[in-house]
């Protein structure tokens, strides 16, 4: 049950070169400053850039490899994404948003999400009536709703004040423990993710420069800033 | 009706009747350019855009005569149109339909465009990543945020065309009852002594149809993009 990464590709001055295999199950940690390679990595992942070189597998199907020109489009990889402003689609209700994806709406699982992630009220509402919170709540929602083999979630509580970034954290974590649907969170705040990771990758400068369970975050951030000065 | 003379009226008629259709044939067109045109980058983007864009700044004349010199009896397309269907494009109604969605059309495609290009692409990678194909992330999420944008194309591109005179008149000649619309009954009766009453009714008409087209737009547009309204 492994997600397995091995990546070189150039943007410019810059070089994503990885070689990774993550545990594809509960949630993992994603952290790097800005420039790190985050968002080139989830771009890859999501099927949204096309590596120069290297293959990447969840579980035992190849999503990508360039060696054998296998690229597997977004829409038939199975891998949800949550982007940091939820960007849910304007002109569709709650409910039409969460449904647009839905392998089956109006099921258990349906209103298990909704629950977990306390939408049950907001269902009628449009996206521009929702606070912040509520709107990344629905976008996870509606990643789940799709039945991803992987769920990424691109700093989505980057953008919530304290409070509210506090009680979303709580909801990804509860829904993720409900649904057991794979989870990997981006983020640039170490608290964040200690505090919802069992696994945390550092990035730097394209590399991962350590992998390490979320216990030994301390030592991943000196390495970080060891990266960082070094 | 109103007062009317029946010149004007068929002159009325016409113009609503062909400005609509000349609309409605080439809005599919245009939406598929426009998203083109503002979502994509491809070789030859430019040079698309440019002879999208050529109507917009030839002189209607000219843009009629190059028309009557394509679909005209003698003309590559309208000789191949005469000989095979027995269709006579050049001073008919189906001119006047030609003339105006020629000149109507750039407004419609920029119009489209420039709304295709403000929509964040991201929009569409999310539904690419909810399993959706290329075609419904078009149908479901392109085309309904484009909705003001197609709006805006259908109104000006409208107008404009119950405006045009010069690539009608050359195409279309200034048949009465047949290819005689607003603008052309309009000079015609400046030409004649004593039209002056009736010129004034036809520029109280014309005014009063352009009120109506904007604020048919206007309407619609807040019904059609009711989600930033309730935002």
């Amino acid at each position: 049950m492994t997600l397995d990464i091995h990546l070189r590709h150039q943007q410019g001055a810059f070089c994503l070169a990885l070689d990774l295999s993550l545990p594809a199950q509960g949630i993992t940690g994603l952290i790097g400053r800005s420039g790190s390679g985050k968002s080139t990595l989830f771009a890859c992942l999501a099927g949204h850039l096309r590596p120069a070189q290297g293959c990447i597998r969840l579980r035992d199907r190849v999503l990508y490899d360039s060696a054998r020109g296998v690229h597997v489009p977004s829409a038939r990889r199975g891998i949800g994404v949550v982007f940091q402003d939820g960007l849910l689609f304007p002109h569709m209700r709650v409910r039409q948003n969460l449904a647009y994806g839905a392998r089956n709406a109006g099921t258990a699982f349906w209103h298990e999400v909704i629950e977990a992630l306390e939408l049950t009220d907001r269902l009628r509402a449009w996206p521009g009536q929702l606070s912040g919170g509520e709107r990344q709540r629905a976008a996870i929602a509606r990643a789940l709703m799709a039945e991803p083999d992987l769920l990424l979630l691109d700093e989505p509580v980057s953008a919530l004040d304290p409070g509210l970034k506090d009680r979303t954290l709580d909801l990804i974590q509860r829904v993720q423990q409900r649904t057991q649907v794979p989870m990997i969170f981006i983020s640039h705040a170490p608290e964040e993710v200690r505090r919802l990771c069992q696994t945390v990758v550092t990035l730097h400068n394209g590399q991962a420069v350590s992998v390490t369970g979320a216990t030994e975050l301390p030592a991943a951030c000196r390495a970080l800033t060891a990266a960082a000065v070094g | 009706m109103l007062g009317l003379s029946e010149m004007e009226q068929q002159a009325l008629m016409l113009s609503l009747g062909a400005s609509s259709q000349a609309v409605l044939w080439s809005l599919p067109l245009a939406i598929g350019l426009g998203w083109l045109l503002g979502t994509r980058r491809f070789p030859g983007h430019a040079a698309l855009n440019a002879v999208v864009h050529l109507p917009l700044v030839l002189p209607p004349v000219v843009l009629g005569y190059l028309l009557l010199v394509l679909l005209g009896r003698n003309g590559p397309v309208g000789a191949v149109l005469e000989d095979w269907f027995g269709l006579r494009i050049a001073f008919s109604r189906g001119a006047v339909v030609i003339a105006c969605a020629v000149v109507g059309f750039p407004l419609m495609v920029r119009a489209i465009r420039q709304s295709a290009e403000s929509i964040d692409p991201r929009f569409a990678r999310a539904a690419r990543s909810l399993g959706a194909s290329e075609l419904r992330v078009f149908l479901t999420v392109s085309l309904p945020l484009m909705a003001s944008g197609i709006l805006t194309g259908i109104t000006l591109a409208f107008a404009r065309a119950v405006g045009e005179f010069g690539a009608t008149i050359t195409l279309a000649g200034n048949l009465p009852g047949r290819t005689q619309t607003l603008p052309l009954a309009l000079f015609t009766v400046t030409q004649s002594p004593g039209g002056d009453m009736a010129a004034l009714r036809l520029c109280l008409l014309s005014l009063a149809l352009a009120a109506a087209a904007l604020m048919a737009s206007e309407l619609i547009g807040r019904r059609m993009t009711r989600w930033e309204v309730r935002a």
